[in-house]
């Protein structure tokens, strides 16, 4: 393995980290408050892709973009249930919620499963791409590119749109940006929507580069999604992309080039770094500093 | 084992009756801490090493349990009195993790392949330490540091300016936490004749914080509440089959919908005035 490919690697893992960031960052900036049921929306969207390929024998392409439009129809129930039913003065109490629901989606996955892990299938005859006599992954970089290309769009929608501005204006402020018209409860709703349909599609491609899903995938991916946007800034839009690709190339690359004796702490890396920059800089890198009011 | 399976829950109960009081003693000068798992297991292997290598008595690891993981917690509340809210929550996340990887692969202890070879507790004995760790944590909510502590959670600059040393305060509770944790941890270790890292994951610092914020977190009664219902209620479930787990997270999200303070709270005790 060339450094290249390392980082192709590195980059295609980073993107799924990202995609999976973004929507906690979203919701976040829109709420402050983290939906802890997010790594489980990312796990039931793997699910329902594989079901809908080997049960009901619908082609790959069809039942990616099924399991993600129900990952994103999912964001409106947590919303709903977690959020808007849940009294605004107890911010624990969502929180404990949305982990409440996250063990509801768990088991039934593990029941769904049989409690075994699940091999999903290739979505179609991998291809190698030849680049100066380099053979790259063409999932890898078909996840790359889907990836990359969803979050330039996730970067017009929210800075050049209206429902963007809208959605940055309920971020900036609620309260204000409901006394001047806007239908606060909707654009919540629509930032569930795109983040948990992020996390959906997240799902889908990390099962289709890895081939196995288990009911417990989500819980690992919701971690490092939430190392992602701490160490990005939370609310951070370009933090979480950056710092999702950042995380998934140091990981590749420190198992390629660690010592033996150090690899089995390469899940701790992350955490590692994370710490590190709360230390120095206790709003993220590209956070803003939060001023003390009194 | 040595225990019926009745004796094994109650045991269960009163340790996490413990772990559930550490939290709430942290959280009650308003700092969140999803890394308990994290000085559970080590107070969990520094008892585990004491009795089965050094061959000292219970008692006497516990008491080492606390004071280690203790430190730990002034080590890790240290730095993180710069961090609030869900930074620090994330923080110390992160502390737990790297404290499981660390004895995943920490050879002294064999890494993932757990030790064994403790001697039991029992119940007397847990619920003994229990009781005094109520009694004392009840008078020292009650006593002028207790109130410091809660002046600290409502606003901490304004009780900046009513002379409390936030930082003592905050590190205090920090640090009493963790040793709590970490005596829980040194029980369990004991209870389970097994210690393993893969008993402290974030799961189990999640499964702490739900005993605190279903029992209620403002007063002592509430998370010994919690804890007495989330250790028994999977047991209570179990005719549920494949799908307790499921009822037991629709439980805790109805929970929160309809008391989000948690079962116990404050206006229950002060219904005279």
């Amino acid at each position: 393995m060339t450094i290249l490919q390392q980082c192709i690697n590195g980059l295609m893992l980073g993107s799924t980290y990202s995609l999976l960031a973004i929507g906690y960052t979203l919701v976040f900036g829109v709420l402050q408050m983290l939906n802890l049921a997010h790594g489980e929306v990312y796990m039931i969207a793997a699910f329902f892709a594989w079901a809908m390929v080997t049960m009901m024998k619908l082609p790959f392409f069809a039942a990616f973009i099924i399991a993600s439009l129900i990952a994103s129809l999912s964001g409106l129930l947590i919303e709903l249930l977690c959020f808007r039913l849940v009294n605004k003065d107890y911010p624990l109490a969502s929180l404990l919620s949305t982990i409440g629901l996250g063990i509801v989606l768990q088991n039934f996955a593990l029941v769904f499963s049989k409690g075994e892990m699940v091999r999903f299938p290739s979505a179609f005859h991998d291809f190698n791409i030849n680049i100066g006599g380099l053979a790259i992954s063409g999932v890898h970089v078909l996840i790359l590119s889907i990836g990359i290309a969803l979050m330039l769009s996730l970067q017009v929608l929210i800075f050049k749109t209206n429902i963007g501005k809208a959605l940055r204006a309920v971020a900036e402020n609620r309260v204000v940006a409901g006394m001047f018209g806007l239908n606060v409860n909707f654009i919540v709703g629509v930032t569930f929507v795109i983040s948990s349909g992020l996390a959906g599609v997240a799902g889908v491609l990390t099962a289709m580069a890895y081939h196995s899903i288990t009911p417990f995938m989500g819980v690992e991916m919701g971690l490092k999604g939430l190392t992602v946007i701490v160490l990005g800034g939370m609310g951070s839009l370009t933090g979480a992309m950056i710092g999702g690709l950042m995380l998934g190339l140091g990981e590749v690359l420190a198992m390629g080039y660690l010592p033996m004796c150090l690899i089995g702490y390469k899940d701790a890396i992350a955490f590692i770094m994370l710490i590190m920059v709360l230390l120095i800089k206790p709003s993220g890198l590209m956070g803003r500093s939060q001023e003390v009011k009194v | 084992m040595g225990e019926s399976y009745l004796g094994g829950i109650a045991i269960q109960i009163g340790i996490n009756m413990i772990l559930a009081l550490s939290l709430y003693i942290t959280f009650s000068t308003g700092q969140i801490s999803l890394g308990h798992a994290g000085f559970m297991a080590i107070g969990g292997y520094a008892g585990a090493i004491l009795t089965v290598q050094a061959g000292t008595s219970l008692t006497f690891a516990i008491v080492i349990a606390a004071l280690l993981a203790g430190l730990f917690g002034l080590l890790v509340g240290w730095p993180a009195l710069r961090l609030g809210g869900i930074f620090l929550a994330i923080a110390t996340l992160g502390f737990g993790i790297i404290v499981m990887v660390f004895f995943q692969n920490f050879p002294y202890t064999s890494g993932s392949m757990g030790m064994q070879g403790m001697v039991g507790t029992s119940i007397p004995l847990v619920y003994l330490l229990l009781s005094a760790i109520v009694f004392l944590t009840w008078q020292l909510m009650r006593s002028s540091w207790g109130r410091s502590f809660e002046a600290v959670r409502e606003d901490e600059i304004a009780a900046k300016t009513m002379g409390i040393n936030v930082t003592v305060v905050k590190l205090t509770a920090f640090i009493l936490g963790a040793s709590l944790a970490g005596i829980a941890g040194a029980l369990d270790a004991h209870y389970m004749y097994y210690i393993d890292s893969h008993n402290y994951t974030f799961g189990r610092s999640i499964e702490i914080l739900l005993f605190l914020i279903l029992g209620g977190s403002e007063v002592v009664w509430g998370p010994l509440l919690g804890a007495l219902i989330l250790t028994a209620l999977p047991e209570l479930l179990r005719f549920m089959a494949d799908y307790r787990m499921v009822v037991y997270g629709l439980l805790m999200m109805a929970m929160m919908i309809v008391r989000p303070q948690g079962i116990i709270d404050r206006k229950m005790f002060h219904k005279r005035r």
